[in-house]
């Protein structure tokens, strides 16, 4: 699936690196996972790129994937946001979950759509992400989320407040039931996510220079009048500050989490439980 | 205690009938004639027009109210409701966060931990109390206290009252959004009945990261958001983006006590003295008193383990969607 992230750069053989500016083959930077190979920044990718990138060949089934927003507040403009919203990203809402085998560890894996509504959450990334969680709890499996969120859906307002305590009190059941949950924050990971369940991985693990912070800098900048030295809100930032355990570039990503999910989740753990099982790609 | 010096622009009515009283009484004991007929009728004007505002007052209204300068602060109420209070300090980490207060009261002769945003009533105190944005010390603090209660099977009563958390350089160095999530989660387990009560502002993250519990209420003219009206008009294109429609957000939000009441997010609005809660602190206060005293006696009742599936069975309701593979639509009316 392709990542209409940056709508100024022209679709074709070449593709403008945001960050340096160089100018890239299409065919290489896919090969190179979408990753600049001059300045090494990470571009977004969809969910079926991601989901591809981190499970054993064909190893995902989605779960859920009919759950649709409603508009609870009956919000102005929202439903013309949604519909906008899924053709830009080709999925009903802006977080898809399912049961994945990583290196040969059953996990749940979710991902984030930064690209339906800045892959903000609602009541449906709320519950979809809620069900992951409960799933790798009573299922005794590892849950991996891949994040990417501007923060909570102001169209859903305090609907979407309450999906904080919501998916954090499912992280807390998840952990209570002696299960492993890693976070992998992507570009951008903020506000009303970072601020739930994205914070809570007994693992924390960051792309390169992705914005990973509570507010973001723009936002600090303009409400205070103030300029904030380069560098902040970021993943590298965040690590240096202990907030994060690791910074993986792409390229490691899929390794780290096996050897992780390995390492601290063998199957064999969980084999009186549920057997997992080899699953079809969706 | 406190003078309702300060009028809203919807109580300017009101302003002027009690400027009129405040007159005739000045010339009537200047002049000594009897004017008591015509300010009795003003005051029967007065408290008619009170109902009238205040039973009709606006999102945007009641976010003034929520914002009033004179409006009863955490600390306020705790005075007022507790048989005694020992304030304790800091997070053990880095520092003490004077925007979340927190300590040990008595409650009817029982020990409950208080915990709550604290706004400062003066420039001094206000830059003190960080206008009631709490830092992750805040947080981190009140999850220190809170384990001590669980500890000790002391309840939790929580009062909720901030603009938003604090989202400087220094906060986010230190993890604001960890300590959010963290407080969200502990409290999600605690094995200790928790009541929350919304008493002022309800501002997103910084509000909801103390505010996961049993019971939660509101008072009447407080509200519960997701983000500031202003700050919503000024991110979405809906609002024309420049910032001056908050008034606009205010209702599209749906942030008023009513409003979270119909939407299943809050179990109790808690009605306040006409003219709001700064016009009679006390009386407020008497009535928060009897809703955590009402609340904590049946929360009582119940083994832990029910009060704990209870809670995380409330949360996991909230959420409106629509799921084909369910046998029915699932909405929360």
């Amino acid at each position: 699936m392709s990542e209409p992230s940056r709508p100024s750069v022209p679709p074709g053989l070449w593709q403008k690196c945001p960050k340096c500016r160089a100018l890239l083959y299409v065919k290489e930077l896919e090969r190179n996972l979408r990753v600049c190979g001059q300045c090494q920044h990470h571009f977004q990718i969809g969910t079926a790129e991601r989901i591809a990138q981190l499970v054993d060949e064909g190893a995902f089934t989605e779960l859920d994937d009919g759950l649709l927003p409603a508009n609870p507040l009956d919000f102005p403009d929202y439903e013309e946001k949604l519909v906008r919203g899924r053709a830009k990203a080709g999925q009903n809402e802006g977080f898809i979950y399912g049961d994945a085998v990583i290196d040969g560890v059953p996990t749940v894996l979710g991902v984030a759509n930064f690209a339906f509504m800045g892959g903000s959450m609602g009541s449906v990334v709320g519950e979809k992400v809620t069900r992951a969680l409960e799933r790798g709890a009573d299922l005794n499996r590892p849950v991996v989320l891949v994040c990417a969120s501007g923060g909570a859906r102001m169209q859903e307002g305090i609907v979407s407040l309450m999906q904080m305590a919501k998916t954090a009190a499912a992280c807390a059941r998840l952990k209570a039931t002696g299960n492993l949950y890693i976070v992998v924050m992507t570009d951008p990971t903020t506000a009303g996510v970072l601020a739930s369940f994205a914070s809570l991985g007994d693992i924390c693990i960051a792309e390169p220079g992705a914005l990973v912070g509570f507010a973001g800098p723009r936002v600090i900048e303009q409400n205070l009048k103030i300029k904030l030295p380069p560098g902040t809100h970021t993943a590298e930032f965040q690590l240096n500050h202990g907030m994060i355990d690791l910074v993986v570039p792409r390229r490691e990503l899929r390794t780290t989490l096996g050897k992780l999910l390995s390492y601290l989740a063998p199957a064999t753990a969980a084999a009186d439980v549920d057997a997992p099982v080899a699953v079809a790609v969706d | 205690m406190i003078s309702p010096s300060r009028w809203l622009p919807f109580e300017k009515p009101l302003q002027d009938i009690e400027e009129q009283i405040q007159a005739l009484e000045a010339y009537a004991a200047a002049h000594g004639i009897d004017r008591s007929e015509k300010i009795a009728e003003l005051r029967v004007m007065h408290a008619d027009l009170s109902h009238q505002i205040f039973s009709n007052l606006s999102a945007w209204d009641k976010t003034m109210m929520a914002r009033h300068p004179n409006r009863p602060y955490t600390l306020d109420y705790i005075k007022l409701i507790f048989d005694d209070f020992i304030e304790l300090h800091g997070d053990r980490r880095f520092g003490d966060d004077p925007a979340i207060v927190a300590g040990v009261g008595r409650l009817n002769g029982e020990t409950v931990l208080v915990i709550g945003h604290q706004k400062g009533r003066d420039v001094k105190e206000r830059q003190f109390r960080n206008f009631g944005s709490a830092r992750p010390e805040g947080y981190r603090k009140a999850m220190r206290l809170m384990e001590l209660a669980e500890r000790r099977h002391i309840p939790v009563i929580a009062f909720i009252d901030t603009p938003a958390a604090e989202a400087r350089l220094e906060a986010e160095e230190r993890g604001i959004s960890e300590a959010i999530a963290a407080c969200m989660a502990l409290m999600s387990r605690l094995r200790t009945p928790i009541v929350v009560s919304v008493i002022g502002e309800g501002g997103s993250g910084g509000a909801i990261g103390i505010a996961v519990g049993d019971h939660i209420s509101m008072l009447e003219h407080s509200v519960y958001s997701v983000i500031p009206p202003e700050g919503c008009a000024a991110i979405l294109d809906t609002f024309g983006r420049d910032g001056t429609r908050g008034h606009e957000a205010a209702c599209a939000l749906k942030i008023t006590a009513a409003d979270n009441l119909r939407m299943g997010i809050i179990d109790e609005v808690i009605p306040e003295p006409l003219g709001g809660a700064h016009r009679n602190a006390a009386e407020t206060a008497v009535l928060l008193k009897d809703t955590f005293t009402r609340v904590l006696a049946g929360l009582h009742k119940l083994p832990t383990d029910v009060l704990l599936a209870n809670r995380y069975a409330k949360f996991r309701a909230l959420g409106q969607y629509i799921d084909p593979s369910a046998p029915k639509k699932k909405a929360k009316k």
